[in-house]
């Protein structure tokens, strides 16, 4: 289809370039300030064009945040994730769509219903569970007895304790914890053709087999997506690890980190706001997910239109 | 759902287990404990919770600043949803023109998803900070006219400018790919019938883009009651004089710092009622209407 709209086309061009100035000001500003020495930054007509001093002030934030054992630990839990997420999204999706039994529906809803409630909404409740994470056991075996009966039989006192606090683990289970992923899959299931199942079953592959070699391989897109998805949803945490990480040395996440950088009477002690070291420091904690994003584009753009959120 | 090829098994057991686990300790369990303490108050030297009814609640909704907290999360939902989805609704509209550089403008437009909220408020607050942001030129004019830190009017204009910022990619993600599923066949018979490019927007593509456009009134709403904290709390810190104050922020600022368990979860029930309400509008009402093609 050809059309000639010379004068829309420029309109078009004015409309998005003006878009791009409004998304790309912010960033730039935050980027120049970063490029500045303190006495620039602070002084009063704001600069539009960097300094010289990026390098200089990228390593002043780096080792005062000491981002280096950050970024580390920031990559485990971004992995580990992603993995925990794929996992669990595959084998549980994989259970629901392809095995027959009773309550499936229900075990359908259950899992359904996490997607409701983010994980900011019953943020104090689930800091208490991370505390101890065998809470919710200890309390059910003291309330039917089973404590008791245990005490009476052997002696020993039940006390079942699982601290998760300052750990790789209480910051990555919570956050695998929705269904986020999992509808994802089921939708790819069910849209495996009847003959697929079939041809396996003749072949004689069993559900794991038929798992392994065949829906795997063919989910591979969809682990791209998801994979981009959450990488970027991980790395960017900031709640949960600024409660559940009180070591911040050996465990703390980048982007908590930006908390500390807030130039305010706290951090700077009244004197000039350190504005180009905060503004270093965003830099460089927002840089590995923008380049997922950037250089994994198609699959980030499915993921996120297929993955309920 | 389909029909079922396996018969169930110890396999299937294995594979449902670790989910539900997790679900268990990590969803239901905390929440059923929210559900708990709404309804109960700790003893302040020990001896367990006793049971209180709604006094939780009472006390929660009879508290003025509870209801500034609800008034200006309302206003920053609504204000950021309009900001992000308007600006979004007109990139994504004239990016799907696809003329030269489309796919560059595309990409400028997506990058902002993937910057983390407390990273977004850093930068807002050095691009607002009265001595040399932006507004330091209204400054050296009118001294001490602009600063976040003493005016609450400005405070939430800049939390609203930073979680409309944020959220802008996601709409706009979602507005292009609605409208580059809008059949070719369809565009080419209203360019027949004499449409110009305009003209279809209005009154073609527009219409076609009404089922996103609530799945994603619905989206950016939920969002912003749930997702603004990293924002508020890098960019305000819920200040001056509580004017940023939503409501997540203040169920982490009453729990964690007030330790107040009974209060934050009663305002955690609250919150958690208001996101399931908002979350099955969207299942009941949105989603069916979405496949339009």
């Amino acid at each position: 289809m050809i059309e000639r709209t010379p004068l829309l086309n420029i309109a078009t061009h004015i409309i998005l370039i003006f878009g791009l100035v409004i998304i790309l000001v912010p960033i730039w500003l935050a980027f120049v300030g970063a490029t500045l020495t303190l006495q620039e930054v602070n002084s009063a007509p704001v600069e539009f064009w960097p300094g010289d001093q990026l390098l200089v002030n990228l390593r002043e934030a780096w080792a005062l945040s000491d981002f280096g054992q950050k970024f580390l630990n920031t990559l485990i839990v971004a992995t580990g994730v992603v993995i925990g997420k794929i996992t669990l999204a595959c084998i549980t999706a994989f259970a629901l769509v392809f095995f027959n039994f009773r309550g499936r529906m229900l075990i359908f809803w259950m899992i359904f219903i996490t997607l409701m409630l983010p994980l900011e909404v019953r943020i104090v409740p689930t800091y208490a569970v991370a505390a101890n994470a065998l809470t919710p056991f200890q309390t059910i075996m003291d309330w039917t007895g089973i404590s008791w009966l245990i005490n009476a039989v052997s002696g020993i006192e039940v006390a079942l304790e699982w601290n998760l606090l300052n750990s790789y683990t209480g910051l990555i289970l919570p956050l695998v914890a929705t269904a986020t992923g999992t509808f994802l899959y089921r939708q790819f299931f069910l849209t495996i053709p009847d003959e697929l199942v079939e041809a396996a079953r003749m072949d004689g592959a069993g559900p794991l087999r038929f798992l392994w070699d065949v829906l795997i391989p063919l989910s591979k897109t969809n682990i791209a997506a998801l994979a981009t998805i959450m990488f970027v949803y991980a790395w960017n945490q900031y709640l949960w690890p600024l409660l559940v990480v009180t070591d911040r040395a050996n465990y703390g996440m980048v982007v908590v980190q930006l908390s500390d950088l807030v130039p305010d009477a706290l951090t700077t002690g009244g004197g000039t706001p350190t504005w180009h070291l905060a503004m270093a420091a965003t830099l460089v904690v927002m840089l590995p997910p923008i380049a997922i994003v950037i250089l994994m584009q198609r699959w980030f753009v499915r993921g996120l239109i297929n993955t309920d959120k | 759902m389909r029909r079922a090829y396996f018969k169930f098994s110890w396999i299937a057991a294995a594979l449902l287990a670790p989910q539900l686990l997790i679900i268990f300790v990590f969803f239901y369990w905390p929440s059923a404990q929210a559900l708990y303490w709404a309804f109960t108050l700790e003893q302040p030297w020990g001896g367990g919770n006793t049971w209180v009814g709604f006094d939780n609640f009472r006390k929660v909704l009879s508290d003025p600043y509870y209801w500034g907290s609800v008034r200006v999360s309302v206003i920053y939902a609504l204000a950021t949803t309009v900001l992000a989805m308007g600006m979004a609704l007109t990139l994504a509209i004239f990016v799907d023109r696809q003329l030269a550089g489309y796919k560059a403008y595309r990409v400028a437009i997506i990058w902002p998803y993937a910057v983390a909220a407390p990273a977004v408020g850093l930068a807002f607050q050095f691009v607002f900070n009265p001595g040399a942001g932006i507004f330091s030129y209204i400054n050296t004019i009118a001294p001490g006219w602009w600063d976040l830190s003493k005016y609450p009017w400005q405070a939430v204009t800049a939390i609203v400018i930073a979680g409309a910022w944020k959220q802008v990619a996601y709409s706009f993600v979602f507005f292009l790919a609605a409208l580059q599923s809008i059949p070719r066949s369809l565009t080419e018979a209203a360019a027949m019938d004499g449409a110009r490019p305009l003209r279809r927007m209005i009154d073609l593509q527009l219409p076609l883009l009404t089922p996103t456009f609530f799945f994603l009134l619905v989206i950016n709403i939920t969002d912003s009651f749930t997702d603004s904290f990293g924002i508020v709390d890098t960019l305000t810190g819920g200040g001056p004089f509580r004017a940023t104050d939503l409501m997540v922020y203040k169920i982490y600022a009453d729990g964690f710092r007030g330790f107040d368990y009974s209060g934050a979860a009663a305002q955690s029930i609250i919150l958690m009622l208001l996101v399931m309400a908002l979350t099955f509008v969207q299942f009941r009402y949105v989603e069916r209407r979405v496949h339009y093609t």
